[in-house]
């Protein structure tokens, strides 16, 4: 097969360039290779790389393709990318919305605010073009590598085969100087939901495909919409099923049109055809350009299992959700800090490779829960009977008069992280009264803390909290160094972490879940629970 | 909570007759509507999501 490019690039970010391996008379072994440069591999060469971990990237292109796809960014993926150092230029380059107006035919059903919660760094959401998010993974990178992190990114390098053995993965790779092969003691897979490495070690990929199919339109127009998320149920413009408007940085505007399941692609896809429906829906004196236009079948679906001996998927490869409520991208991230902590614990020797299937266990959780939510979205959407068409007009009639309707109108759940719950990593929740959004196997929510925030000062390694409780400045067990970090209990951070609780200890693993929290600190049960969440016990 | 599936309601006749004449005249799309507007209404009331469980399954059972 010839290495054309199968998508247009919007950044041409790491042009292909030789390598040293291409020339070695045997293959040259890595400690990790990444398959894949979207936003997923991105984000896990960059999490490795900052351990120190050598991390080798092949991506089959030379960039970050023109499709945008994700727009919206939750603040979990905000708060692990700032932990990577580019969070803040997301946050500066994306638009920020915090109202969503629902309709139904030509009425206004409903509006809600998202009424973010205060003292957190970041917002629940940003709006940001996918390729804007993958170049600035990508613009870390190079300031990593700068500063001597062992990251290297491929361009133009396709994985063609591989042979996976018991301790290391070979692989068979085309570049535009023809092929050569490298070693890998693990193989992670990003390269996205039709994964050609998923094929090739014969892999499974079941669930659902919706029956429907969704024109997405990015244009740019000079019109005074204002900056919120608007939703049509049957659309008196009749451009679609359902349709969706929604801001992007750059002018851009996002358009979603439900197009139903017979449809003819290459005719609908015709820019005229396009401009009819666009046309319809902003009327007629409303000038725009076509930046993008696509058509997507969204589907539902996971591996078996994320990890197998020495390959782990993660992304788009290991599970794909449709795109009501932006669970896509959102959740990759989340995988890349899962697998990071772990699999530089295996590296460095301080944990078993059995640590790794907790990142199965975890992260398949987590891919249930998002595939549950994005369904019941998609099936609310796109009424799959007679009947459930009934169901859902009929909450769309009363939610217009009837406040009780409202929450069940479901156009889209924002994304939020899911919280590690009854998993084998956690120690049982011991504080009496603590809140439950702090419970063991949840994400460490943000508060202000002196000058900065709370989640400054978590991740990266484990770190033991004291709130309003003091703790060691350092404790070792099981290999590791714990920091410790007290801080007062005060404000937001009372709220959050002790509840009706005077005081507490909190044990918080490296991508910042609550891993065990107890009333005080006791130095007989912290070693327990680091064993614990390290998958010693 | 449980299930009430003993007589509850006042006036069973009365009540009767109003449920099919609020259905009078409808289209048998407009008449599904109703009903489903009406199941939503009454759920909510309930609120108890155990006992709209039961109810789920008290109703799917039907005559058998
Ligand atoms: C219309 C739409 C809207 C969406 N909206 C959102 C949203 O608002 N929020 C959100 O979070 N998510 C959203 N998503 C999902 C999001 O786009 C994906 O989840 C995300 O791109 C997955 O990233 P990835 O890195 O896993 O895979 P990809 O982005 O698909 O990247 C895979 C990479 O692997 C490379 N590759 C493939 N094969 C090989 C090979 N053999 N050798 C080397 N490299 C290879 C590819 O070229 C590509 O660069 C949306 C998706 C769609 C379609």
């Amino acid at each position: 097969m010839p290495l054309d490019d199968r998508y247009q690039l919007a950044f041409k970010l790491y042009p292909y360039e030789r390598s040293t391996d291409q020339d070695a008379s045997a293959p040259v072994r890595h400690p990790v290779v990444v398959v894949g440069g979207g936003p997923i591999g991105v984000a896990t060469a960059l999490d490795l790389g900052l351990q120190g971990i050598p991390v080798v990237l092949l991506d089959d292109h030379e960039g970050v393709g023109q499709g945008s796809r994700a727009i919206c960014f939750a603040k979990r993926t905000l708060e692990i990318t700032h932990r990577y150092g580019c969070g803040q230029p997301m946050l500066d380059k994306g638009v920020i919305w915090n109202l969503g107006k629902v309709f139904h035919d030509d009425r206004q059903v409903f509006e809600f605010n998202l009424l973010p919660e205060q003292g957190h760094r970041y917002p629940a959401f940003i709006n940001l073009q996918q390729p804007y998010f993958e170049r600035f993974l990508v613009d870390r990178v190079r300031t990593a590598q700068a500063q001597g992190a062992p990251i290297e990114l491929r361009g133009k390098n396709r994985v063609d085969a591989v042979d996976v053995l018991d301790d290391h993965v070979i692989l068979d790779i085309s570049t535009p100087d023809g092929p050569y092969r490298i070693e890998a003691d693990w193989l992670i897979g990003c390269d996205g939901a039709s994964s050609p490495l998923r094929k090739m070690m014969g892999l499974d990929f079941e669930g659902r495909v919706f029956e429907d199919n969704f024109l997405i339109a990015d244009i740019t127009m000079k019109a005074d919409f204002p900056t919120e998320r608007w939703f049509w149920f049957e659309p008196h413009f009749k451009s679609g099923d359902s349709a969706l408007l929604h801001k992007q940085p750059d002018g851009v505007w996002r358009i979603d049109f439900q197009l139903g399941w017979d449809i003819d692609r290459t005719e609908e896809l015709k820019e005229e055809n396009v401009r009819r429906r666009l046309d319809a829906m902003l009327g007629p004196d409303v000038e725009y350009e076509l930046v993008w236009t696509s058509i997507y079948r969204f589907q539902c679906r996971r591996m078996k299992t994320f990890r197998q001996g020495r390959v782990i998927f993660a992304g788009d490869a290991a599970h794909q959700v449709s795109p009501f409520g932006a669970r896509g991208a959102n959740s990759g991230i989340q995988d890349v800090d899962n697998l990071g902590w772990k699999l530089g614990l295996v590296l460095n020797g301080t944990a078993s490779e059995s640590l790794l299937d907790s990142y199965d266990v975890e992260r398949r959780y987590g891919a249930d829960e998002n595939i549950l939510n994005s369904s019941r979205s998609t099936d609310f959407i796109t009424p799959k009977s007679k009947i459930s068409h009934v169901f859902r007009n009929a909450v769309l009639d009363l939610a217009e008069h009837h406040p009780f309707a409202r929450p069940l109108v479901n156009s889209g759940r924002l994304s939020v992280p899911c919280v590690y719950d009854g998993l084998p990593l956690n120690t049982p929740d011991a504080l009496p009264n603590g809140p439950a959004r702090t419970r063991p196997g949840a994400p460490c929510p943000d508060a202000p803390l002196e000058q900065g925030f709370l989640l400054d000062h978590l991740g990266g390694d484990f770190v033991l909290l004291g709130v309003g409780v003091d703790v060691p400045d350092t404790i070792s067990a099981h290999g590791l160094v714990l920091r410790g970090l007290t801080v007062p209990a005060s404000g937001d951070i009372r709220d959050r972490y002790l509840g009706e609780a005077p005081g507490a200890v909190y044990l918080i693993r490296p991508d910042q879940h609550v891993a065990a929290r107890w009333p005080a600190f006791d130095a007989t049960s912290v070693p327990k629970a680091v064993a614990r969440a390290i998958g010693k016990d | 909570m449980a299930l009430n599936t003993a007589p509850n309601i006042p006036d069973p006749d009365g009540f009767y007759a109003e449920l099919l004449n609020a259905h009078d005249g409808l289209s048998d799309d407009d008449s599904i509507a109703l009903n489903a507007r009406l199941l939503l209404i009454l759920a909510n009331h309930i609120g108890d999501r155990a006992v709209l469980t039961e109810a789920l399954a008290a109703a799917s059972k039907g005559d058998t």
